[in-house]
């Protein structure tokens, strides 16, 4: 598995974005955000957690419109895969490549803290090594968490099974508690929480390996 | 534009003694224009000068073969093998916090990240030491919440584990809390940036953001005691911007790697002018700088303002010239203002020239060599009696009223508002002592604490001084690391009172005697005087900012105490209940003299918990509120019940030192009790965890209230 993780000025989880994907054993590069094309054969894109141009204007709005994501937007297009993790979601959010907007959380202030999610679609590559239902654990950092769509897009990502992790206690005000959501095609995803910071023994927590793991199973032999 | 004359009434408003202005006449030989009045005061402020601690902060032990760099540059250098070094500081921004508490807090850790950065280290973990007025006075609630939510602002966005911490509320901090910040980065051993600057004729390189007249005067500010003008007060203030310092940090570092950086100093208090003199004094250079190239936010500034401005998020550098494109590049690519404001001379002279006019032309040596050095009449603070009479209370009561007091509650609240996690390395977060970070690439992990008793300190200036070490290097020790270096945040009153300067003095004599016998030398450091209002002053607060080393991850003891555990004490415990947290929080007491540290009983303790890690399965120091307060937060994390044997008040809520607070399996505990036996260390059996209740001296309750009780007080009173 080929993946690019993009660096945009204010991104402060591609470093760790990048460890999670080689960790699973798939091929990373970071791309700058003035770029305007992808390295060739890229399989999957990953959009980190940050505060990418400082949150100003609206989280991610910014970022939806640098350089780079013409080429992310393009990718999609394709069928390649995006994971959005955070700022990433906002990101993806405010390019339109998933439906919906992140508010301002619920008690208005920002939360650190490692939550109760349950996953409730394993259709997707991105969890497809959970089971239906199944309780997992892992943080969430963020201060405009708080998923937001219209009746008309809740009904729809409701009706195509789109909702792929929800929170047990919800911590921020979401809509349905919804803590991530995937595209049309099931290969674009954008959730709130960080799996990239439960991959490891020392992280106390490894829920978020499966999904890593996932991504291996479903891409890593596409470019052998 | 012309500037002011320069008058009696202006020399007092910059701050300036009579014998400081005839100081300057004397150096000068003539009038001072007003910037060079302004870049003066800049330079001679208490807070830039030291000028009336240098005399005792010289008595500190700053060295040690793990010492790289000691006290001096941007942040203390402290070797941790395998080539790589950690760099660290702890800062005051304590004035602005009270004016402005969002950004006042904000910028005071955006302040020590560029420290650390500066000298080419990626931070790793930040800590914050915070003091408050009493919960129920009316700032106090506006000043958390602004406070708790500038120093989140800064760092989560900027990008740094928050993993540790303390936040004390106390009437002596009604009129100025107390903001101390801590940061720790990580870089390459034989790749450390310094200030100092070298050779004739090199660029002055400005970088980041512009500069605007925020913060103008802003050290002379916090060099002075509050009033009831400090409304006005609130343009000295900067504001902050994490992003752009975060990109500043990214091109520090890119640009680092290119080999372009001579020397780099962060503009901090008194900006460019501070960081200009520093790069040439240590340089042995002078600097001419050529104001109109300044990259500036405003219309119209003057060179008085442009010297004085503390506009966040910019540094300085001297570079080599040949690499200037390579170094303009960087800055390019992460959106960020670079220009060529100057150059270095041979001669000793800091010139500073405007649009072609000379606004200043002064010695450089003299602006920092000699700044007055005070020696100020201090009285040493009498040694109160011991406590008496304590009165009768139930050990149930008795911590209800420590786990009813946002002083002793959990800080959830607090923390769960900082990113503990960001860069995916935090191994234990903030809520169980000290805080720790794994060193990428390697077997180690790093431990940080931050500690200081400042009931104890008043009490007794020089145990109080030595307890905040211990408790420190006790903290490094419960969770299996060893000390290796320390900082210094010291928060005083008014220098100019003699019994405040003997609270100073006091404190340094006790301070610098433990970091002796525990081997913890002070790399870094910061003093903030002056925190009185109206003529009252705070607690003395010198807050110790602690790191310390696990060489392999296997060595950690992070476990949670569980059903089956034995509750062990390492130390004796004779009930001292002077200046306890229970006396203060349960009768309002603050009496008796403060517990005395035995530094070579710490020291043996320390080494006995570390020599037999493997068995402990959790392990707590134990400090204000006893044994009763840290066995209840054991439990709490362990999310068992706690049966303590003692329903003895001075057993439970005693504050002797070189205590421990162990958990472990019942073979375990066998083998640290012969072993403590053999060796001649006081180690005892005091209860056990499990079930579902709290049992204290054979009485019950339901474990769940006190834990709802610890849990949800802070949030109660202050949310």
């Amino acid at each position: 598995m080929k993946v690019a993780v993009i660096v945009f000025p204010g991104s402060n989880c591609d470093r760790d974005m990048v460890r999670a994907f080689e960790l699973a054993g798939a091929e990373v590069s970071r791309v700058w955000h003035k770029e305007t094309a992808l390295p060739a054969g890229i399989d999957l894109i990953g959009i980190p957690g940050g505060f990418s141009f400082g949150d100003y204007l609206r989280c991610g709005a910014i970022a939806a419109r640098s350089p780079i994501c013409g080429a992310v937007r393009e990718h999609a297009g394709r069928g390649g895969y995006v994971l959005g993790v955070c700022n990433g979601f906002q990101i993806l959010a405010e390019t339109g490549l998933l439906p919906g907007a992140l508010m301002r959380n619920r008690r208005l202030k920002y939360i650190c803290r490692t939550v109760p999610l349950t996953i409730t679609s394993t259709d997707s590559p991105f969890t497809a090594r959970f089971t239906q239902g199944q309780q997992i654990a892992l943080p969430i950092a963020h201060h405009d968490g708080n998923y937001n769509a219209t009746p008309e897009q809740l009904e729809l990502l409701r009706g195509e099974d789109r909702i792929v992790f929800t929170y047990d206690d919800n911590p921020n005000g979401s809509v349905n508690d919804i803590a991530g959501i995937v595209s049309a095609n099931r290969r674009v995803l954008g959730m709130m929480p960080h799996p990239e910071r439960a991959v490891e023994a020392a992280h106390g927590n490894t829920d978020g390996a499966q999904l890593f793991a996932g991504l291996m199973e479903a891409l890593g032999t596409a470019d052998a | 534009m012309t500037e002011p004359q320069i008058s009696d009434d202006l020399i007092a408003a910059h701050g300036l003694s009579t014998s400081e202005y005839g100081e300057i006449l004397r150096l000068l030989n003539r009038d001072p224009t007003f910037t060079e009045l302004g870049i003066f005061s800049a330079m001679w402020n208490e807070h830039c000068s030291y000028k009336s601690s240098k005399k005792w902060l010289r008595t500190l032990p700053t060295e040690g073969p793990q010492v790289i760099c000691g006290p001096g540059e941007n942040a203390g250098v402290v070797d941790i093998g395998d080539g790589l070094a950690v760099v660290f500081k702890m800062e005051s921004h304590n004035h602005p916090s009270y004016i402005e508490p969002y950004q006042g807090a904000a910028t005071g850790v955006g302040g020590i990240l560029r420290d650390v950065f500066t000298m080419g280290a990626r931070p790793i973990a930040a800590m914050n030491a915070l003091s408050f007025g009493m919960p129920d006075h009316p700032k106090t609630r506006q000043l958390v919440h602004g406070v708790v939510e500038g120093v989140g602002g800064y760092g989560n966005c900027f990008g740094v584990p928050t993993v540790g911490g303390e936040v004390r509320f106390h009437r002596s901090y009604n009129g100025n809390c107390l903001v101390n910040a801590f940061a720790a980065g990580l870089a390459r051993a034989d790749s450390i940036f310094y200030s100092a600057a070298s050779g004739v004729g090199m660029p002055v390189v400005y970088l980041g953001a512009k500069t605007g007249r925020d913060g103008v005067g802003g050290a002379t500010m916090a060099s002075a005691e509050f009033d009831d003008t400090i409304e006005e007060k609130r343009p000295t203030v900067q504001v902050g911007d994490p992003f752009t310092e975060k990109s500043l940090m990214e091109a520090c570092l890119e640009l680092m790697a290119t080999g372009a950086v001579i020397s780099i100093q962060d503009m901090g208090a008194a900006g460019l002018t501070c960081s200009a003199v520093e790069m040439g004094d240590k340089g042995n250079l002078g600097v001419r700088l050529d104001l109109e190239n300044v990259p500036v936010r405003e219309a119209d500034m003057t060179a008085y303002e442009m010297m004085l401005s503390e506009s966040q998020e910019r540094m300085l550098m001297v570079l080599r010239p040949e690499l200037e494109a390579e170094a303009k590049a960087v800055f390019d690519k992460w959106d960020l203002d670079f220009a060529i404001v100057g150059e270095t001379i041979a001669e000793d002279r800091f010139l500073i020239t405007h649009n072609g006019e000379t606004k200043a032309d002064l010695p450089l040596k003299a602006l920092s060599g000699t700044a007055p050095e005070y020696d100020r009449p201090w009285e040493r603070s009498p040694i109160p009696a011991p406590l008496e009479d304590i009165p009768q209370i139930g050990p149930f009561a008795a911590l209800e009223a420590l786990l009813g007091s946002p002083n002793y509650a959990s800080k959830a609240w607090v923390y769960e508002q900082y990113d503990t996690q960001v860069m995916a390395d935090t191994v234990r977060a903030p809520g169980l002592g000290a805080g720790v970070v794994r060193v990428h690439g390697t077997r180690k992990l790093l431990a940080f604490t931050s500690d200081v008793t400042p009931r104890y300190v008043k009490a007794n200036p020089v145990e109080g001084g030595k307890q905040a070490v211990a408790e420190a290097y006790r903290n490094l020790t419960a969770v299996g690391a060893r000390a290796l270096a320390t900082t210094d945040n010291l928060n005083f009153g008014n220098p100019e009172k003699p019994e405040i300067m003997g609270q100073f003095v006091g404190a340094i004599e006790g301070i610098g005697a433990a970091c002796r016998a525990l081997d913890m030398p002070i790399v870094s450091g910061n003093v903030s005087l002056y925190n009185e209002t109206d003529g009252s002053g705070i607690l003395p607060t010198p807050t110790i900012g602690a790191v310390g080393l696990i060489d392999d991850a296997a060595q950690l003891i992070a476990g949670t105490a569980h059903s089956g555990c034995v509750a062990l004490v390492i130390g004796e415990t004779h009930g001292h209940l002077g200046q306890s947290a229970l006396m203060a929080e349960a009768f309002g007491r603050e009496e008796g003299d403060a517990p005395p540290v035995d530094l070579e009983l710490e020291r043996r303790h320390g080494e006995f918990l570390l020599a037999n890690r493997q068995w402990i399965t959790a392990a707590s120091d134990l400090s204000d509120g006893g044994l009763a307060l840290a066995a209840f937060e054991m439990a709490a994390a362990g999310g068992v019940g706690l049966t303590l044997d003692s329903g003895d008040i001075g057993q439970l809520f005693g504050e002797d030192q070189a205590r421990y607070l162990v958990a472990c399996t019942f073979d375990a505990a066998e083998f640290l009790l012969s072993e403590g036996y053999r060796q001649g260390i006081a180690i005892e059996t005091v209860g056990k965890f499990g079930g579902k209740k709290l049992r204290i001296g054979g009485h019950s309750g339901p474990f769940s209230e006190y834990l709802s009780l610890w849990s949800d007080s802070f949030e109660a009173r202050l949310g």
